[in-house]
């Protein structure tokens, strides 16, 4: 359906999708018209298809999205930058989502998040060069009871972390690659 | 009427009131697997009782549900056995550890292992029991009852416990009806600005155009709110139940309910119990029998507060940024698709629920008065001993959730303020504590109602510094539609950076405060509108905080890090300990003369994690502010200061 798709340019934006992801795109615009109607209403549920698919919103991936609901480019990329949960760059393996929140703010979240950038060497929405970890803020994921908080991978909520604690955790992942590596 | 729907309805209840009864009469074990249940290691609680359990070859039920409340205390574990001399005990901070050794001599044994008893759930004879503290003598649950007693994936338990009987009224009701209902309740929306919600349903039953909405709204963008996640998470269908009677109310046909994506399993239990309602026949075609159809789509909102504003949140579900527009005209004549919408908070549908099953005489009997009737969910974080959740009828007063209900400020500190209603709200001194709460006392105080957070703070909390993240917070996600509200914020901010660090000048608070003004006035939606009432508070009532900064670069809390240090007093220092050493993920502290140690102020990052490093029987470790009062402060830290 969208043969075009090996032939889109961007120069406004730099975009290095892999092979692999271009092939998870062309899967999911083509499985679009199963079970979505065409209509701008249901831009903000494919972009978070997409997303989840591909990790991110690679330009083309905007480009097909604005070519299967037949509306303007710009409206799919404002959108897509307009919200905090869409991201135009590629994703690390584990996503680190430092909540600085007020519960977390008051409990030291941007320490924590010192922390992270010192220790991960980025600033937050990066990406380490070895993409292994992304870096991000969040403001509140609702857990302020555990105040300072943060979440790993959407769903690992880690409460009362200290600096420590964020030594600890990448520490983890750090034998973790090693032992996978070994095996 | 028609007496078909409500024989299905009364057969349903009875299968599910005696499935109920039977749970009771065997041993089961609860595990509060909710978001703050998980962050505190709840599911590893729970895979190590299942683990035990069937190594022991036991299968006695064990049951996931939500929030309880006591989220200070989580991991929570109730083990509930029938043919024990005990009633079902609530346990807390359980470990995995704990869990193997309840599972040993609580499950399988005869032992109730009181030690990590955090109460017995119910009161009775010969416990002490979590109706016993004091807390209780102030709470009162009503849309919180459900939370963590039922599993919010089994819609049989829910209805076991009264749910879903509302509707089944409702559909038997008129329309009409049930809005006079809910008018005579004098329910107020409970998404923060306290709105007359039938006001709101009558215009839009009204209207002549259709198809009309309804929209749940999920968002809950407030940093330091929690309470509409926990409802989602922990009993779902009370908020279903809630809008299918309200799009009967008004005449909805489909109905969106939107949850902010970073809420994840807020999302996979609304999406869950709305199937298992369509199963039930409690939500689709021709519901109960009654010829009424309603569908509820699920909308996953994508992280951006403003779209929590209700012109904003149509947009997102439309597809396009989420820019609020300026109303009149109202949703509830032209909202989502130009048609007539009612958008209402989660905790105000789930209301509405209870207001129609338990009628009328029930809901007057809570609250104060026709201006605040029903009851009030906060969310207590922040220095507060007994962090989570709690509910309490209108005209309770601050104190008494604070210090009664929250236990107090923890580690002997000393209260400082409480900021309610997130960046809608305000800053609270000790001085306004008595205030009953209500809608119209907290506004008059300065701060606001709003969702119900409540984020305590102490002595070691800087007001200058609270300001600061919220306008930090809103000037980030001002939608930039609205000039005053775009640069204003930014401007206020950049002030108020200033003075954190020691910068400002003797007029940057006048300006601050013209300026607060002027985007109040010249905002278009109540995010710019408001944005500046954390300011105002803490100007009105912690005005020498600002000047401590501002004329001495001193930081009164200890708090701002330009203008404070942490330093170990000498003589306090016991030379052949070395615990902060090794905990300074930085490297900053260092073995000087006489094996004292010291910190290098230059590579120090002021986390603040030595302090707690070192054993309270020397404390050798303070924070200084100004920093001209540092003894031995490098020469270039000392210019500064
Ligand atoms: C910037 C902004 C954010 C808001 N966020 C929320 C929210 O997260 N949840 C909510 O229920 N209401 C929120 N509101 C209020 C809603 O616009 C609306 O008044 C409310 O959902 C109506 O429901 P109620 O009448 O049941 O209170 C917000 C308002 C503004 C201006
Ligand atoms: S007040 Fe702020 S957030 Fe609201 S519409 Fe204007 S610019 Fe947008
Ligand atoms: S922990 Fe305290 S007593 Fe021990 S070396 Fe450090 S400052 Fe001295
Ligand atoms: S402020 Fe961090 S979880 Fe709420």
């Amino acid at each position: 359906m969208i043969e075009y798709l090996a032939e889109v340019n961007l120069t406004h934006h730099q975009s290095d999708i892999t092979p692999e992801e271009r092939q998870k795109l062309f899967d999911f615009l083509n499985s679009l018209g199963q079970h979505c109607s065409r209509e701008q209403s249901d831009l903000i549920p494919i972009l978070q298809g997409a997303q989840s698919r591909i990790g991110y919103l690679p330009a083309e991936a905007m480009l097909g999205i604005a070519e299967y609901l037949g509306i303007p480019e710009i409206d799919v990329y404002s959108v897509a930058t307009f919200y905090n949960q869409f991201r135009l760059n590629p994703p690390g393996k584990h996503s680190i989502r430092v909540c600085l929140g007020t519960a977390c703010h008051i409990g030291g979240g941007h320490i924590i998040l010192d922390a992270w950038k010192r220790r991960l060497g980025i600033d937050k929405k990066q990406t380490t060069p070895d993409r292994e970890f992304d870096l991000d803020t969040v403001a509140c994921v609702g857990c302020c009871a555990m105040a300072p908080v943060t979440v790993i991978d959407s769903t690992e909520v880690h409460g009362k972390v200290s600096p420590t604690r964020v030594d600890g955790l990448l520490l983890g992942y750090k034998l973790q690659k090693e032992k996978e590596a070994s095996a | 009427m028609n007496s078909g729907p409500a024989l299905a309805f009364e057969k349903r209840k009875a299968l599910a009131e005696s499935r109920w009864k039977e749970l009771f009469q065997q041993p089961r074990i609860l595990v509060g697997t909710a978001t703050c249940g998980r962050a505190a290691g709840g599911l590893e609680v729970l895979k190590t009782i299942r683990e035990e359990l069937k190594k022991a070859g036991q299968s006695i039920p064990v049951m996931e549900v939500g929030c309880m409340g006591h989220c200070y205390a989580e991991p929570l574990v109730v083990i509930s056995k029938p043919d024990s001399d005990y009633a079902p005990i609530v346990y807390g901070y359980v470990t995995p550890e704990i869990a193997r050794l309840l599972v040993r001599d609580s499950i399988l044994g005869d032992d109730p292992s009181l030690e990590f008893m955090l109460g017995a759930l119910e009161a009775n004879e010969a416990l002490p029991s979590l109706t016993d503290l004091p807390r209780f003598r102030y709470e009162k649950p009503v849309l919180l009852e459900n939370c963590g007693r039922i599993d919010p994936e089994d819609v049989d338990q829910y209805i076991a416990n009264g749910g879903y009987a509302g509707l089944d009224k409702a559909l038997e009701m008129k329309p009409q009806d049930v809005i006079e209902l809910v008018r005579k309740a004098g329910l107020k929306g409970r998404g923060g600005a306290g709105f007359s919600t039938v006001v709101k349903w009558e215009t839009c039953r009204n209207s002549a155009e259709t198809p009309k909405y309804l929209i749940c709204n999920g968002d809950e963008g407030d940093p330091g709110a929690f309470m509409d996640r926990a409802i989602l998470e922990s009993d779902p269908h009370s908020v279903i139940e809630g809008m299918i009677i309200a799009a009967y109310a008004i005449g909805a046909g489909l109905g969106y309910i939107y949850v902010r994506a970073e809420y994840p399993l807020a999302v996979e239990r609304v999406r869950h119990a709305l199937r298992q309602a369509e199963d039930s026949n409690l939500l689709g075609k021709n519901i109960l029998g009654s010829g009424f159809s309603f569908t509820i789509r699920l909308f996953e909102g994508s992280g951006a507060f403003v779209c929590g504003e209700e012109t904003a949140l149509i947009a997102s579900i439309e597809g396009k940024p989420g820019l609020p527009r300026h109303r009149p005209p109202f949703p509830a004549t032209k909202g989502l698709f130009g048609k007539p919408t009612i958008i209402n908070n989660v905790k105000t549908l789930a209301s509405v629920s209870r207001i129609v099953s338990r009628g009328l005489g029930w809901y007057s009997s809570l609250g104060i008065n026709d201006h605040s009737s029903g009851t009030a969910v906060f969310a207590l974080a922040g220095k507060v001993v007994n962090t989570g959740l709690t509910e309490v009828p209108m005209g309770t007063s601050l104190r008494q959730v604070i210090f009664e209900v929250g236990g107090g400020i923890p580690k002997g500190k000393k209260f400082k303020a409480v900021q309610i209603g997130g960046p809608s709200g305000g800053c609270l001194p000790e001085s306004t504590l008595d205030l009953p709460i209500d809608f119209d006392s907290l506004t008059e105080a300065g701060a606001m109602m709003g969702s119900g957070g409540m984020v305590v703070l102490d002595e070691d909390d800087c007001m200058v510094d609270v300001a600061r993240f919220f306008l930090e917070f809103t000037q980030n996600e001002s939608c930039g539609k609205c000039t005053l509200c775009r640069l204003g914020t930014r401007q206020m901010l950049e002030i108020l950076q200033s003075i954190a660090q020691g910068k400002a000048m003797a007029g940057d608070l006048k300006v601050l405060a013209e300026l607060a003004r002027d985007v109040k006035a010249a905002s278009l939606c109540n995010l710019g509108k408001t944005a500046p009432n954390p300011i105002l508070t803490t100007l009105r009532y912690f005005e020498e905080e600002y000047e401590a900064h501002i004329k001495e670069g001193r930081c009164p809390a200890r708090r701002c890090p330009d203008l404070m240090a942490y330093y170990i007093i000498p003589e306090k220092c016991e030379r052949s300990c070395d615990a902060c050493v090794g905990t300074c993920t930085v490297e900053a502290i260092y073995v000087g003369q006489k094996r004292v140690k010291v910190i290098d102020q230059a590579k120090c990052v002021k986390c603040g994690t030595c302090v707690p490093a070192c054993p309270p029987q020397y404390n050798a470790i303070v924070k200084i502010s100004p920093l001209s009062e540092l003894p031995e402060a490098l020469p270039a830290l000392k210019a500064k200061g």
